[in-house]
C-alpha cells in the first residue's frame, strides 16, 4: 500500500516536473534570436513564407505570450510536439519511430555497467592495496577520464576497421534482409560496441563508488561481528558487507540515468545508430528546434522513469525506506 | 595538509600534467609559429613524417600539434569559467537553503531537484543550439547543467555546521544571521566546494569537448572536441587527426581528477582513499 501511495505521488511530481520543462521550452524558443515562428520552422529557405504565415496563425504568435503558452502545453498534452519542416513529418513520429533503438541501447548499457561495475568493485574491495586492486583502480580513473565519444571513435577503429570483427555502424545490416532469430543476432553484433563504449564510463563510476562503499561497511560493527560468528570471508561479503554497501550504488545509478540518455546522442552519433540521440544531432546541423526541444521533453521523460523505476527497485532491496516513509 | 597531499604521488603526477598543459596554452603562440587555421602543407600529412609538423596535418592541411595547444586554451578557459559561474549560482543557493531551511530550503532544493532532473547535456545541446555557439553560451550553458551538485553540497555542509557552538556564540554576541553566514559559518565549508570545484573543471572540459564534438563549438575557437569531430568522417584513413586530440583530454581530465582527489585526502583525511564517484 505504501509502494502504491509513494508511485502515485512520485507520478504526480513527475507530471509536474515534465510541465515544467515544457515551460521551459517555450521560454527557450521565444528566447532564441529572431522571429519564433522562423525558428520553429527550422534553418532559413526549409518553409516558404506561406508555411510561416500558417505557423504564426496556429500558434497565435500574434496573441499575448500566456495565450501562446497556454495552446503549446494543451499541444504538448496532446502529444502534438509540433512539426519538423526538415524531415517533413510530426516531431512525435519521428521519436517513436527512432525511440525503442535508444531503450535497447541505454538499457543494456546500464545492465552492462552496473553489473559488472559492481563485480569488479567488490573484486577491488576484496583485494584492496593489492596490485590487482591498484589496476583495477587505475583502469577505472583512465575510463572516468576518457571522453564517451573518443572511445567509441577508437573502439570503431580497432575491432570494426583494423580487426575486423564486429560492425561499427548502423543498426542491422542494410539489405540482408534477416529475419527472427539470424535478425536479433544480426542486431545484438551492431549493439555490442555502442553498448559497450557507453557502459564503460558508467561501469567505472559504479566500480569506485561500489569499492567505495564496501570499504566503507567493511568497518561497521555488524561485519566485526560475523567475523567472531567465524564465518567465512566470502560469506561476510556477499551476505553482510554487500547489501548494504549496494544501496548508495543504486541511488547514484538512478540519478545518473539522465547522463546515460545525455551519453547516448553522443555513442548513437558516432555509431550511426538510429536512436533519439542521432536525430537530436542530426536536427543540430538543420536547426530544427522543434524536433530538438522534442527530443530534449522525451529524454527528460525518460529520466524521470527511469528514476521511478530505481525508486521501486530501491524499496524492495531495503525494505527500510518503506517504513520510515 | 600540503605534506599530505605533496606525498600523495597520484596528485603530483596530476600537477605535473597540468602544469604541462597549462604552460603549452599560455605559449602556444610562442612555441607554434603557425596559426591553428593557418594551411602549412598537403593535408593528410601522417604524423612523425616531418619534424617541423610533428603530429601531421588535418583535413585541411593545417598543423595538428598547434591546433592541439590552441585547443588547450578553449578547455582550460571554458573548463574554469564555466566551474567559477557554477559555483557562483550553487554556493549562495545552497547556503541560504541549508542556513535559513523552512520554505527557502523547500523552494531552493525543489528548484535544484528539477534542474537534477533533466539529463543535463541534453540540456546542454539545447542552450548552446538555440543561443548559437559562442565560448560565453557554452560556458554559460555548462555552468547551468553543473550547479546542482554544488548546491546540494553547501546546504549539507551549512545544515552541519550551522549546529555547531561557535555559531551560538556569535549569535550571542548580537551578529546578524546574513553576517554569521558569510563570515563564520560559510568559511568553515571552503574546502569540500575546492574538491568539488576541482572535479568540476574536469566534468566541464569533458562536457566542452563533447559539444563541440557535436559541432557546438565556438566556430572561432579551436577546440578538441571540434578536431575530432571533423576527423570522425575520416577515421579510416587518418586515424591519428581524432587519435591525439582525444588523448590531449584523456590527460588534461585525468590531471584534475588527479588533484582533486589528492586534495580531498588532503582537506578531509578521515575520509581518505573512499574516492567518492
Amino acid at each position: 500500500m505504501t509502494i502504491l501511495i509513494a508511485i502515485l505521488s512520485r507520478l504526480a511530481k513527475a507530471a509536474l516536473t515534465l510541465l515544467a520543462i515544457a515551460v521551459l521550452n517555450f521560454c527557450l524558443l521565444h528566447a532564441a534570436p529572431g522571429d519564433p515562428a522562423v525558428v520553429l520552422a527550422g534553418e532559413a529557405g526549409a518553409a516558404d513564407e506561406q508555411m510561416i504565415a500558417q505557423l504564426r496563425e496556429r500558434f497565435g504568435l500574434d496573441q499575448p505570450l500566456y495565450v501562446q503558452l497556454g495552446k503549446y502545453i494543451a499541444g504538448i498534452v496532446q502529444l502534438d510536439l509540433g512539426y519538423s519542416f526538415r524531415q517533413s513529418a510530426p516531431v512525435i513520429d519521428l521519436i517513436a519511430e527512432r525511440l525503442p533503438a535508444t531503450l535497447l541501447l541505454t538499457l543494456t548499457a546500464f545492465v552492462i555497467s552496473l553489473t559488472c561495475g559492481i563485480a569488479l568493485g567488490v573484486a577491488a574491495a576484496a583485494r584492496v592495496g593489492k596490485v590487482s586492486d591498484s589496476l583495477l583502480t587505475t583502469l577505472a580513473l583512465l575510463f572516468y577520464a576518457t571522453p564517451l565519444y573518443w572511445l567509441a571513435l577508437m573502439a570503431v577503429l580497432v575491432f570494426s576497421v583494423w580487426l575486423g570483427w564486429l560492425p561499427g555502424f548502423g543498426y542491422e545490416t542494410v539489405g540482408a534482409d534477416f529475419s527472427g532469430f539470424a535478425r536479433a543476432i544480426d542486431i545484438l553484433k551492431h549493439l555490442i560496441l555502442p553498448a559497450l563504449t557507453l557502459g564503460l564510463f558508467f561501469m567505472a563510476v559504479y566500480m569506485r563508488m561500489t569499492r567505495a562503499s564496501m570499504l566503507e561497511v567493511s568497518t561497521a560493527d555488524f561485519v566485526k561481528t560475523a567475523k567472531a560468528k567465524g564465518l567465512s570471508g566470502a560469506v561476510i561479503r556477499r551476505r553482510h558487507i554487500l547489501r548494504n554497501a549496494i544501496l548508495p550504488v543504486v541511488t547514484l545509478a538512478g540519478l545518473q540515468a539522465g547522463q546515460l540518455v545525455g551519453g547516448a546522442v553522443l555513442t548513437e552519433t558516432v555509431f550511426a545508430w538510429p536512436g533519439i540521440g542521432r536525430l537530436m544531432f542530426e536536427s543540430l546541423a538543420a536547426r530544427d528546434y522543434n524536433t530538438i526541444l522534442g527530443v530534449f521533453l522525451v529524454s527528460a521523460a525518460m529520466v524521470i522513469l527511469f528514476n521511478i523505476v530505481t525508486d521501486i527497485v530501491y524499496r524492495i532491496v531495503d525494505p527500510r525506506i518503506g517504513a520510515r516513509a | 595538509m600540503w605534506k599530505r597531499f605533496r606525498s600523495n604521488i597520484g596528485a603530483m603526477v596530476g600537477v605535473v600534467l597540468l602544469a604541462a598543459v597549462i604552460l603549452i596554452a599560455i605559449f602556444a603562440p610562442l612555441i607554434f609559429a603557425n596559426t591553428p587555421w593557418q594551411m602549412v602543407q598537403r593535408p593528410f600529412l601522417a604524423p612523425f613524417s616531418m619534424d617541423s609538423l610533428p603530429l601531421g596535418t588535418d583535413t585541411l592541411g593545417r598543423d595538428v600539434a598547434a591546433q592541439l595547444a590552441y585547443g588547450a586554451r578553449v578547455s582550460l578557459l571554458v573548463g574554469l569559467v564555466s566551474t567559477l559561474v557554477a559555483l557562483l549560482i550553487g554556493v549562495p543557493l545552497g547556503a541560504l537553503a541549508g542556513f535559513y531551511g523552512g520554505y527557502v530550503d523547500e523552494g531552493a532544493m525543489r528548484f535544484t531537484e528539477f534542474f537534477q532532473t533533466i539529463p543535463n547535456f541534453a540540456l546542454a545541446i539545447v542552450l548552446v543550439a538555440i543561443f548559437e555557439p559562442t565560448l560565453a553560451s557554452i560556458t554559460l550553458a555548462i555552468a547551468i547543467v553543473s550547479w546542482p551538485p554544488v548546491a546540494r553540497l553547501v546546504r549539507a555542509e551549512v545544515m552541519s555546521v550551522r549546529k555547531r557552538e561557535f555559531v551560538d556564540a556569535a549569535t550571542l554576541a548580537g551578529l546578524s544571521k546574513p553576517r554569521i553566514l558569510v563570515r563564520q559559518v560559510l568559511p568553515n565549508t571552503v574546502s569540500p566546494i575546492i574538491v568539488m570545484a576541482s572535479l568540476m573543471v574536469a566534468t566541464a572540459i569533458l562536457l566542452e569537448s563533447s559539444l563541440s564534438f557535436l559541432g557546438l563549438g565556438d566556430p572561432n575557437a579551436m577546440s578538441w572536441g571540434y578536431m575530432i569531430g571533423a576527423a570522425r568522417t575520416v577515421i579510416r584513413s587518418a586515424w591519428w587527426l581524432s587519435f591525439f586530440p582525444g588523448i590531449a583530454i584523456v590527460i588534461t581530465v585525468l590531471a584534475l581528477n588527479l588533484i582533486g582527489e589528492g586534495l580531498n585526502d588532503a582537506l578531509n583525511p578521515h575520509l581518505s582513499r573512499k574516492g567518492k564517484a
